[in-house]
């Protein structure tokens, strides 16, 4: 079968890839590029674990191809904190003990950061809706919520 | 898990799209991916050949034109949910994208899919039932017009050719005094439908139902239109009486199956209640 030669910019870097047609993108970050931070969770579009910015849109990674990701811009939760530490979001989590065994929080973390791009002052109502696609088993939804709004509250200080 | 193997092809162009459906072996169209990629996934689907049409210019119309709403085959649930046209004259759509899956999957999902894609459990066709729409068959000869009812034949089966692809939906802009509901009952975010109820209706002067629409959901083999639930309330004054008289009408035209969503008992009983609660909640949005 065919493979198929893609571009794809991953937290800024650009990679040139030959994938299979089959390949998900979630096996091209996490296999190919070697960025395991996003996680594969349920595998089957409902858990949200593998969740990544494509362009600037959260998606889950696990119910795309990965030469559909061909020309895009990638973001992993790797590409969050910067030289200058975490972001507000990663900060609010540790702040507000966001997360309890981790393993939803680099799709959550992924989800957040695209609901405080698109909407800076979300209300608890509109986190909880976006992060409705994100599975918690450690039932940690509370502390979530309050990690999204303390990033908010930071963000918002600095205006 | 891993789809089983296949060849991949994002066509430029509607024409260069379909010449591949007419030439290649076994293809399947794909837009969002979102109920294609789990099925490749889980071995439901195998095909030869995936047509994706997400790169498709021209493909993405979300406006009112000549009397229709045109929604294209790339619009997606996420810019429908974002569409403030339809917020305000079709707000049975909003209520339709806002219960299927999740915000990241509405993000890729699209609304011609939904459709395409020939689930009774997908939300998006009783709704169209409801408002009546047309749906654009583009194939190698051109396109054709097929009517909603005409358009689901069994289970995951449509009139939609191999050769063809759903270019649009064409629903017809509201009359006056017309509104719209959907209402899901689901057992959690994003789960398919126990029942679902989509019904659009229109009011004449004298408060009296000018035009009715019901389709339901996941209630049988293939989205159900209640004509006897229709008929129950065209012309009349919607009381309390008329409303459960026709909300009854659309739980006698269901034949759900069983499953671990609840009994026939059960799932007919819920079409009852939630078709008496969109019916209501219509009426409320057309201002009577």
């Amino acid at each position: 079968m065919a493979t198929h030669n893609i571009n794809v910019t991953v937290n800024g870097e650009a990679h040139a890839a030959a994938v299979d047609s089959r390949l998900l993108l979630v096996h091209l970050i996490r296999d190919d590029l070697a960025l395991t931070g996003t996680h594969i969770g349920c595998d089957t579009t409902h858990c949200g674990a593998c969740t990544v910015l494509m362009d600037g849109v959260p998606v889950k990674s696990c119910t795309v191809l990965a030469v559909q990701a061909d020309g895009a811009e990638i973001g992993t939760v790797e590409g969050l904190a910067g030289a200058d530490g975490m972001t507000p979001l990663q900060e609010g989590f540790q702040e507000e003990h966001g997360l309890q065994c981790g393993f939803c929080t680099p799709g959550m973390l992924m989800t957040g950061t695209a609901l405080l791009e698109s909407n800076p002052n979300p209300s608890e109502a509109e986190i909880r809706e976006a992060i409705s696609g994100n599975l918690c088993r450690c039932t940690g939804y509370v502390n979530i919520v309050k990690a999204v709004e303390y990033a908010a509250a930071k963000t918002g200080e600095g205006d | 898990m891993i789809p089983p193997q296949f060849d991949y092809h994002a066509p430029g162009s509607l024409d260069e799209a379909l010449g591949l459906l007419g030439s290649l072996d076994d293809p399947k169209v794909m837009s969002g991916g979102q109920s294609l990629l789990p099925m490749l996934k889980l071995r439901l689907a195998s095909p030869a050949n995936i047509v994706d049409i997400g790169r498709i210019p021209g493909l993405d119309t979300l406006a009112e034109e000549d009397g229709f709403l045109r929604i294209g085959a790339l619009v997606t649930e996420t810019q429908l949910e974002q569409s403030a046209l339809v917020a305000l004259a079709y707000p049975i759509l909003l209520d339709t994208a806002k219960v299927i899956a999740d915000p990241l999957v509405r993000n890729r999902a699209t609304i011609c899919g939904n459709i395409a894609h020939g689930d009774p459990a997908n939300d998006h066709p009783a709704t169209m039932l409801a408002l009546g729409a047309q749906l654009v068959a583009t194939g190698p000869d051109g396109a054709r017009t097929i009517d909603i009812d005409d358009f689901f034949f069994g289970l995951f089966m449509t009139l939609l050719g191999e050769d063809e692809i759903l270019t649009e939906i064409r629903i017809p802009a509201p009359a006056p005094a017309s509104g719209g509901a959907y209402v899901k009952l689901e057992r959690k975010v994003g789960d398919y439908a126990v029942a679902g109820s989509a019904v659009q209706l229109s009011l004449a002067r004298d408060g009296t139902v000018a035009s009715a629409g019901i389709g339901l959901t996941n209630l049988g083999i293939t989205p159900i239109r209640a004509t006897a639930a229709e008929d129950a309330l065209t012309g009349q004054a919607p009381g309390d009486d008329t409303i459960a008289a026709a909300a009854q009408a659309a739980a006698d035209a269901t034949e759900p199956i069983p499953d671990r969503r609840g009994s026939i008992e059960y799932k007919q009983n819920m079409a009852r209640v939630l078709t008496a609660r969109a019916i209501r909640k219509a009426l409320a949005r057309a201002g009577g």
